[in-house]
């Protein structure tokens, strides 16, 4: 059976074998521009929380 | 009159200075002393790098801008300060060297009634033979600090990408060039840059792209990381990092000390005494900062530089600097006014004050050699603390030289960072994060140090429009178009 693309980097025992990885869907919603322009708006606020907490 | 002089004009000085020109008016002057001619929106310099911007797209001209807001604009370089002044000038005064071409090495000696010191860093290439000298970037790596080292690593990395169309495997080797660096999330953003525009020209499968820092850990960015919340859980940025380099088939070296450059090779010492090297056939490293080498004498001439500076060179300010172990190390160490502690009329801003010790806890080989992050100050905290020391100043020229000072401490201060990965629209990604406070409060915070309701990351399409406006919104704010003091730091 054939591996799974997203999973092909990670190497047995190496120092990436404990790391998590991205599936296939966790992929596409960072490029679903539905969503992004949802995140857009909400990265925007939540950053403008912080710079007016800083100030 | 009062005159207030403003060493520097990156992005905390030409924060200090403009708005400090706004709100004291035509009544009172603001001088500006800064080498270079133009400005640059520093965090662009990455896109210069990999050839997405030329380097008129990140900098443009001081004179007119500086002209419009009513700053006189000295073209030169501070050599030394005399804060008590001389036997010959009552009053205190920096003596600068000229760097444009009509007055090249001519000095000058500058009165003054407040002094911000925001020179920036020096890049300190020396340190690593063959990383470069004292004059700058040597011949075996390449860099992105500045636009025109970031318009140079683009001709090489477009060299590397020929070859690899040609056939001829190439090794990356990106990431921090000494024990002591600092600045590991431009590098971060660099070899995702790298990693992207390689992909992009069909070549992904002929590059090897490795990793290489001082960090103890991956993710730490000279912050000792940070726990970002998100699917429910406080999560790593060790595992945030490590599962983007395994994503994008990077390699990593951490703990390391590059300690020799040369053609081809990078040689390191890692945390763990052994000593390694890698070869490589394109290499930006990140140099360490020092001071810019101030010096700074009393009224008899005597030299007071100890007293006034660190002994990195960066300019002492009202932070804790016998805080000691890391075991003793609080939020309160951390500076709040920037005013020094000797000279009331002298304050420091940007990365020219000098921390009261790292934010990464401290690591050394068993071989003495110390390896570990120095403390980032990234635009965000820079512009902040330029604007809250600018405002400090003002009041005391308007409202008398008792009025209470502004604070702005990085232990109180959040920042956001956004590191792209490639630059257009659709095909681009970033990684999008905010930190809460920069400096974690173990006391406030316990665990993670920070608070993780505001401190988030994740990628996506969604930060990578958000780094594009930035771009254009800060360069539209240094350029004090309208609206500009709307604009937060």
């Amino acid at each position: 059976m054939a591996g799974k693309k997203e999973e092909a980097n990670i190497k047995a025992y190496s120092q990436n074998f404990t790391t998590m990885t991205p599936g296939p869907f966790a992929k596409w919603i960072r490029t679903c521009v539905v969503w992004q322009a949802i995140r857009f708006i909400v990265i925007n606020i939540k950053m403008l929380v912080v710079v007016s907490k800083s100030h | 009159m009062a005159r207030l002089i403003v060493l520097g004009g990156g992005v905390s000085g030409h924060t200090a200075a403009t708005f400090a020109a706004e709100w004291l008016g035509s009544a009172h002057e603001v001088v500006v002393v800064t080498p270079n001619s133009k400005w640059n929106w520093i965090p662009s310099n990455i896109w210069v790098g990999v050839g997405q911007m030329s380097k008129e797209e990140v900098t443009f001209d001081l004179a007119p801008v500086y002209a419009k807001a009513g700053i006189t604009y000295k073209q030169a370089k501070a050599v030394s300060i005399n804060p008590e002044g001389s036997d010959s000038i009552e009053k205190p005064f920096v003596t600068v060297e000229f760097t444009d071409e009509a007055r090249l090495g001519q000095s000058e000696n500058i009165e003054y009634d407040y002094l911000i010191n925001a020179t920036g860093p020096k890049l300190n290439f020396a340190a690593t033979p063959g990383l470069g000298d004292a004059n700058g970037l040597g011949e075996f790596t390449v860099s992105v600090c500045t636009a025109d080292h970031a318009s140079h690593a683009a001709t090489e990395l477009e060299k590397a990408i020929e070859k690899m169309k040609a056939g001829e495997r190439q090794k990356f080797l990106i990431g921090t060039g000494h024990g002591m660096c600092t600045c590991q999330g431009a590098a971060f953003e660099y070899i995702f840059n790298i990693e992207h525009e390689v992909r992009k020209a069909g070549v992904r499968d002929m590059a090897d792209i490795k990793w290489i820092s001082n960090e103890s850990f991956l993710g730490d960015f000279g912050v000792g990381g940070l726990h970002m919340k998100t699917m429910g859980y406080a999560v790593s940025s060790k595992i945030f990092a490590e599962s983007l380099f395994t994503e994008r088939g990077v390699e990593w070296i951490i703990g390391a000390h590059v300690n020799k450059v040369e053609s081809g090779k990078a040689h390191y010492e890692l945390l763990d005494g052994t000593m390694g090297e890698e070869e490589f056939d394109f290499s930006m490293l990140i140099p360490p900062f020092a001071g810019v080498g101030l010096k700074a004498y009393d009224k008899a001439g005597e030299d007071i530089t100890a007293t006034v500076f660190a002994p990195n060179g960066f300019m002492k300010v009202d932070a804790n600097y016998a805080a000691g172990s890391y075991e003793n190390w609080k939020a309160s160490d951390w500076p709040s006014t920037y005013q020094n502690p000797t000279y009331a009329n002298m304050f420091a801003c940007g990365i020219a004050f000098a921390p009261p010790h790292p934010i990464s806890k401290p690591m050394s080989s068993p071989n003495g050699t110390p390896i570990s992050p120095t403390p980032p100050r990234t635009g965000m905290p820079s512009g902040i603390i330029g604007k809250a020391v600018a405002h400090s100043i003002c009041d005391r020229i308007l409202k008398g030289s008792e009025a209470p000072l502004h604070e702005a401490s990085m232990a109180h201060m959040g920042a956001a960072c956004v590191a792209s990965a490639g630059k257009g629209l659709f095909d681009g990604t970033a990684a999008a994060m905010t930190i809460y406070p920069v400096v974690p409060d173990f006391e406030k915070y316990p665990g993670t140090g920070r608070d993780t309701d505001y401190t988030f990351g994740e990628i996506g399409l969604a930060g990578h429009w958000i780094k594009h406006i930035l771009h254009h919104l800060f360069i539209w704010k240094a350029k004090l178009k309208a609206g500009w003091t709307l604009i937060p730091e």
